[in-house]
């Protein structure tokens, strides 16, 4: 066999491909893991139902998404970002630079976050956002200056909680989710508690406070999970002390290892959250390149397919998986046939 | 009398010598013995920490290899299904999965009206719980394939949905569903109906090796077979560039090249490009690959082409290795008798080496089989649930997944049955690891030759 043909074949081959890689005939989706579990259900059922091919759902987190969405218009490029936060003015501007103008920004519902702890743990099962703030502060006013978080145990911030150690597993910052548990949750304790008050008074500007609010402990008590909810259940389970941060929809597939706890008062479920009883939540979104409607077969199919009712209503197959349907379901319908942008005009 | 003392006189002495040894010596041969006793605990350490690996990948993983299945006659009503009455395929795919779910619940009603002992108060909607929600998919597929089907009554076998396995398996009951809301002791109460009733079993499930992988909404219908043509095509992309392309540079480099200082430098740079850590070939191929030659996202090739890069250094280090264990007597008796340097190195070196080149070959497919990180960066891990590919080019071009990455994407999926596949792929994986080692071994077992 001659070595020089066979290399030479080879090369061929790979230039016939090369060439061919101009049609592309499925959707390409990247971006957050919390809305993967979703996309990846729509995008199965879009398959079974539609002659185009199952689109391709990656994950990466929002940003990563939005950032591989910016890079430009072309087949080479994701047609859709999803997001479980909305896109950011800079991320417009990045997109804007690269190209990337006309963005249609669809809402699909709405995804709550628990707190968890083991099954056979301590008994957490209420808290409060200002218990939350109290341990995972770096630092807090007390009589007038800043100290470090002098809270090792639960019980020392409150006696209704149970008497064991703090030790969390809260969001990386790179997730999503970590925004909405520092607005939502350690923001809100902040001002309950009423150091955000304390710290005005001491002559803080107002963004300094809210920067002092979340600031997160260092010390080893707020641990930082990078991966996924299995990396936080992981912990968990090998921790009896743990508690952690998770999305409803993955606690509801682990109810057998994992205790949820109530955040001011109320359980999480799709019903409270959707009445906005329930504090932590926050919409999900993706976002269409307008530009590559029409090109990329399937596209518009795609998206009108996701924000349908019998999709994304609330007897649907993903609110039966966790998530909360979006009561103004009918709006995104509509934003979507019309491919509305962001910033108005179709 | 003596006799009997002489007798017992060397069984108290020394084992090995008559010779007294002086403390520096039993220190020696302790601390020898110590060393031997350490290498014996460290090999069965090893061997402990192996027995435990398999015990537990064979253990979780097995399971996945097993599926409930469900066997329920389905009535295929013409008036809702074809509500044209023309019995055209295209028509018909105007009725989506979602049309064809209510009959699953009434066939179900049908069943319990047939036969005694099932009932139950159970809704008709939650009987149909406990099928897998890829089963209106399957009994749409089946009566557009073949039309003349419908206003017939069809026995078809279902998966049962993950919970239901779960609970087949050992990993669900009764008392860790209290919270769950995906199902509820009344269910497995009719699961159980169901059992006794002879139209719910489990048993081999061959759509895990060959099937596609399934959303999360379905852990159930998730297999491995697709992926497994996408680790197939890479792998041919990585032996048709890396193999002649590592033989051709390591040929010249052994056999032709001057030994000077840029010889030197190419050298010790291979070398060094064996040691890179994967990922960074994955940034490569990103930024080579996909951004620069606008190659496609996912595709087999692009990971391939990675691939190729990461096995290169591997090759091209084995085969020098082989060529130079090839003594130069059998080089200079080529020369001897007139041939070219090229024909003694194609005619008698080559073939002398091939079966150490094939062997380092195989050892860097196996390496390169296995390798998630930079499939990471060329967005082959994720949700791919592309069908088996018709042509080549479709499978080097049409987004894939691999089987390490599948494994990957499954062992992050919230359900726990995805947890039981990924073990079940960390097995199929592992089979053909150790197939294509067994290979290397026999080959070099088979061809080696000493000098």
């Amino acid at each position: 066999m001659s070595f020089t043909k066979f290399a030479a074949s080879a090369l061929a081959m790979a230039a016939v491909s090369a060439t061919a890689a101009a049609a592309r005939d499925q959707v390409q989706i990247a971006g957050s893991s919390t809305v993967l579990p979703y996309a990846s259900i729509v995008a199965e059922a879009f398959g079974e139902n539609f002659d185009f091919p199952t689109p391709v759902v990656e994950s990466g987190g929002s940003s990563a998404g939005l950032k591989r969405f910016c890079e430009g218009v072309g087949e080479n490029t994701i047609d859709i970002a999803n997001a479980s936060r909305a896109i950011r003015e800079n991320e417009i501007k990045a997109c804007a630079e690269n190209g990337v103008t006309d963005i249609i920004e669809v809402r699909i519902g709405y995804d709550g976050i628990v707190f968890a702890s083991q099954q056979g743990g301590p008994a957490f099962t209420a808290f409060e956002p200002a218990q939350w703030y109290m341990a995972m502060a770096a630092e807090m006013p007390v009589d007038g200056t800043m100290i470090a978080n002098p809270n090792t145990n639960w019980s020392q911030i409150d006696s209704a909680l149970p008497d064991a150690p703090i030790m969390a597993f809260i969001p990386g910052t790179k997730h999503g989710t970590r925004e909405v548990f520092e607005e939502k949750v350690i923001l809100q304790g902040c001002e309950d508690s009423g150091a955000m008050q304390a710290m005005l008074d001491m002559g803080m500007d107002e963004d300094a406070a809210e920067g002092a609010c979340m600031a997160v402990r260092t010390d080893g008590l707020a641990v930082d999970i990078d991966g996924d909810y299995t990396e936080t259940l992981a912990r968990i389970e090998s921790n009896t002390n743990g508690v952690g941060v998770f999305g409803l929809a993955f606690y509801e597939n682990n109810t057998d290892k994992l205790k949820v706890s109530t955040m001011g008062g109320v359980v999480p479920s799709t019903e409270t959250i959707s009445t906005g009883e329930y504090p932590v939540s926050r919409p999900l979104y993706f976002y269409i390149k307008k530009a590559h409607i029409g090109v990329i077969p399937g596209l518009k199919d795609f998206a009108e397919f996701f924000v349908a009712d019998e999709i994304a209503g609330p007897d649907g197959p993903l609110s039966d998986y966790g998530l909360v349907a979006d009561p103004a379901l009918a709006d995104t319908q509509d934003i979507v046939a019309d491919e509305t942008v962001i910033g108005g005009g179709a | 009398m003596t006799d009997m003392t002489n007798a017992a006189a060397p069984a108290a002495a020394p084992k090995s010598s008559l010779l007294q040894q002086d403390a520096r010596t039993r220190r020696r041969n302790a601390a020898e013995t110590r060393f031997k006793a350490y290498g014996i605990a460290a090999i069965a350490v090893g061997l402990v920490m192996l027995a435990i690996l398999l015990v537990t990948i064979v253990g979780r993983g097995t399971g996945a290899f097993t599926q409930t299945f469900i066997t329920l006659e389905v009535a295929l009503p013409a008036d809702t299904l074809d509500k044209k009455g023309n019995r055209d395929p295209e028509e018909m795919k105007k009725v989506s999965t979602f049309g064809y779910k209510p009959l699953l619940a009434q066939a179900f009603e049908a069943k319990i009206a047939a036969t005694g002992g099932l009932d139950s108060d159970l809704d008709p909607k939650k009987m149909a719980g406990i099928l897998s929600d890829s089963a209106p998919a399957q009994l749409r597929d089946f009566v557009l394939a073949d039309p003349s089907v419908l206003d017939r009554t069809v026995a078809f076998e279902f998966l049962a949905s993950s919970r239901v396995d779960g609970y087949m398996k050992g990993r669900v009951s009764r008392d860790s569903i209290a919270q769950d809301k995906n199902i509820s002791v009344e269910q497995l109460d009719f699961v159980d109906k169901l059992i006794a009733e002879g139209s719910l079993e489990k048993r081999f499930n061959l759509d895990f090796i060959t099937g596609s992988d399934a959303s999360d909404a379905r852990p159930e219908a998730a297999g491995m077979g697709v992926s497994m043509v996408g680790s197939f095509f890479m792998m041919l992309v990585v032996l048709t560039l890396a193999l002649p392309i590592g033989v051709a540079a390591s040929i010249y480099l052994e056999e032709f090249a001057p030994k000077n200082w840029i010889t030197d430098v190419i050298e010790v740079n291979i070398s060094n490009l064996a040691a890179v850590p994967s990922i960074v070939f994955g940034i490569l191929g990103l930024a080579v690959f996909i951004n620069y030659m606008h190659l496609p996202n996912s595709a087999p090739l692009v990971g391939g082409l990675v691939l190729t890069l990461m096995t290169l250094p591997t090759i091209i280090i084995s085969t020098r290795a082989s060529l130079k264990s090839v003594p130069p007597s059998i080089r200079d008796a080529a020369l001897g008798v007139g041939a070219s340097k090229m024909q003694s190195v194609f005619h008698h070196v080559l073939p002398l080496a091939a079966p150490g080149i094939l062997t380092g070959t195989i050892i860097g497919l196996a390496q390169a089989l296995g390798e998630t990180a930079p499939l990471l960066l060329i967005g082959m891990v994720g949700f791919i649930a592309s069908n088996p590919p018709d042509s080549i080019a479709s499978g080097l071009l049409d987004p894939n997944s691999a089987m390490p990455a599948q494994i990957y994407e499954w062992a992050k999926r919230a359900d726990p049955a995805f947890y039981e596949r990924a073990w079940g792929g960390i097995i199929i994986l592992l089979v053909f690891l150790v197939t294509m080692n067994t290979i290397a071994v026999l080959l070099r077992r088979r061809f080696e030759r000493r000098w």
